[in-house]
């Protein structure tokens, strides 16, 4: 019985995790409706700044995190104001087919600088440490940040959306950006900020990601798998639905695993598959579309 | 000098030509109706003015200087505000955020505050916390009017405001007119209905089919002018 309970505890915790790959791919689709194919490779992207940052400055990887985090956002407004903004439009595949390029030449950016070595964001031993709960179940020191982190910025970003101007530009020029143009708001600016916001996301998501396991410059296709997977079964649009969703693939997972090591992976495609054919629109879809 | 003055103004949707030189001024104070037949022009004029259609270059001047050139967020910010046809309010807000949305990224204050909109339209507290959109129409609409009036506007722009609402609640809109006159905007007030048009206004011109048939008083026209001019017959 407790195993199952550790199990489903460790669960949550990973979902933390795949939430945090989400929250950036949800927040630019809410938006902008942009999917954007390069997330994965911008994670990696992200890690590799804070790798080179650490480096640079002989500091820790959280110092590094957060000098990084001020460049991502510029990365990330400069990017949408210069470039992506181009490619909005009724028309859905422009967007589509710049991202997947921007995904081809990080990738092969990386590699000609890094190489195709393994990397990690080595935290100082912290994350061999775990907290005892008691009857054999354990928690990770970093498993349990990086799920603190996932739910402050979840928090964070509902709280931009709902309580700050900025968010009340980024819904209405969501919901009809010719007349949000009428009130004032600048839809590329307002688009670059959502940008920025989201790579800020990202680099959060690339600490974690790359402390966690190792990473190389072509693994960022993989990870977006699962921030899809993530959104899609919260819902489009919907930040907390994107949380439920990280952590029922962080469930489905550490179960699967449970009852049989080599089914982990296979457990969290087949629940997202299940969610897709009874909830096409996701578990928590924005009741406005 | 004219608040507001256009030249010689043509607009085009591709290769068909919308409007063919328009004409107008409206002066500090006044309101002025527009009223035409559907399809006459008279949106596209308004969305002229307030850059949602680009293009006007020098043809349209505010305050003696011309704003043709400059993007719609630009233009609200300089005192022009559109009530849109059809109210276009935004789904994802509430009331209350569809009117301060109105005043996005605005300092400057004036009579209009959220205070004296819900004062203007005492229905529409209760409703603050309400999606916008599950209104009734006429409530929809003094949110559009609200939403308007919060960017403290100099010129106030009205697109068909009584356009499929019952009598008895187009009487409540236009009860506000004389409250916003008298905070200081100027009204243009594009008008199917003829009757309400001329009489809230001190001048009146008639657009067909992009074209100006008509200006001048109210006072001025009989009954077969204005349907000449309005349906061409
Ligand atoms: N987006 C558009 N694309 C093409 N033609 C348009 C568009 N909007 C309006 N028109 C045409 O321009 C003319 C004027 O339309 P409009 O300004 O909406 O008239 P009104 O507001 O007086 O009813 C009409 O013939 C209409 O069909
Ligand atoms: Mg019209």
């Amino acid at each position: 019985m407790l195993s199952w309970i550790d199990a489903i505890l460790q669960g949550v915790l990973l979902g933390g995790l795949y939430a945090l790959f989400a929250a950036g791919l949800s927040l630019m689709f809410g938006i902008m409706r942009l999917v954007n194919l390069a997330h994965g490779d911008l994670i990696v992207f992200a890690a590799f700044i804070i790798l080179v940052i650490a480096d640079l400055l002989g500091a820790n990887i959280f110092v590094a995190t957060a000098v990084t985090l001020p460049i991502m956002f510029a990365v990330g407004f400069v990017l949408q104001r210069y470039l992506l903004n181009r490619t909005l439009g009724k028309d859905i595949l422009p967007p589509l087919l710049v991202t997947f390029g921007i995904s081809i030449v990080i990738q092969n950016g990386l590699l000609e600088t890094f190489s195709a070595d393994n990397q990690r964001l080595q935290a100082f031993g912290i994350e061999t440490q775990s907290w005892s709960l008691g009857g054999g179940i354990a928690v990770g020191v970093m498993p349990t940040l990086t799920f603190a982190s996932a739910v402050i910025a979840i928090l964070a970003l509902n709280w931009i959306m709902y309580r700050t101007e900025l968010g009340r530009g980024f819904r209405a020029t969501s919901d009809d950006p010719s007349t949000a143009q009428l009130m004032g708001i600048d839809n590329h600016k307002v688009f670059a900020a959502a940008t920025g916001i989201a790579f800020v996301v990202i680099t959060l998501s690339a600490l974690y990601f790359g402390n966690r396991a190792q990473f190389d410059p072509t693994i960022g296709s993989f990870r977006l798998l699962y921030a899809f997977e993530a959104v899609i079964i919260g819902g489009l649009g919907s930040l907390w639905g994107t949380l439920a969703g990280g952590i029922i693939l962080g469930v489905a997972q550490t179960i699967g695993a449970k009852i049989n090591p080599e089914w982990q992976i296979l457990a969290g495609h087949v629940v997202f598959l299940v969610v897709l054919v009874v909830r096409p629109r996701g578990l928590f879809p924005r009741a406005v579309d | 000098m004219a608040l507001l003055e256009t030249h010689d103004l043509v607009a085009f949707y591709g290769d068909f030509q919308a409007l063919y030189g328009i004409d107008t001024y409206v002066d500090e104070g006044e309101t002025v109706a527009i009223i035409g037949a559907n399809g006459a022009g008279k949106s596209t004029f308004l969305h002229n003015i307030t850059g949602l259609h680009a293009g006007a270059g020098e043809a349209v001047q505010f305050d003696g200087r011309p704003v043709g050139h400059l993007p719609a967020a630009e233009i609200v910010k300089l005192g022009i505000a559109l009530v849109p046809e059809g109210r276009r309010l935004f789904p994802s807000l509430s009331v209350e955020e569809n009117l301060l949305i109105g005043a996005y990224g605005q300092k400057k204050t004036g009579h209009w505050t959220l205070e004296t909109i819900f004062e203007l339209f005492p229905v529409l507290r209760q409703l603050r916390r309400s999606p916008a959109t599950s209104l009734s129409g006429g409530q929809q609409q003094m949110v559009a009017f609200g939403r308007a009036l919060i960017s403290n506007p100099r010129l106030l722009l009205c697109d068909e405001v009584s356009l499929g609402l019952a009598p008895t609640v187009i009487k409540d809109i236009y009860e506000a007119l004389p409250v916003i006159k008298e905070s200081g905007a100027s009204i243009m007030l594009v008008e199917q209905d003829v009757q309400r048009a001329l009489g809230v206004a001190d001048r009146v011109y008639c657009f067909m089919e992009g074209r100006v048939t008509l200006s001048g008083h109210p006072s001025e026209f009989d009954h077969a002018t204005i349907r000449s001019a309005y349906f061409g017959t």
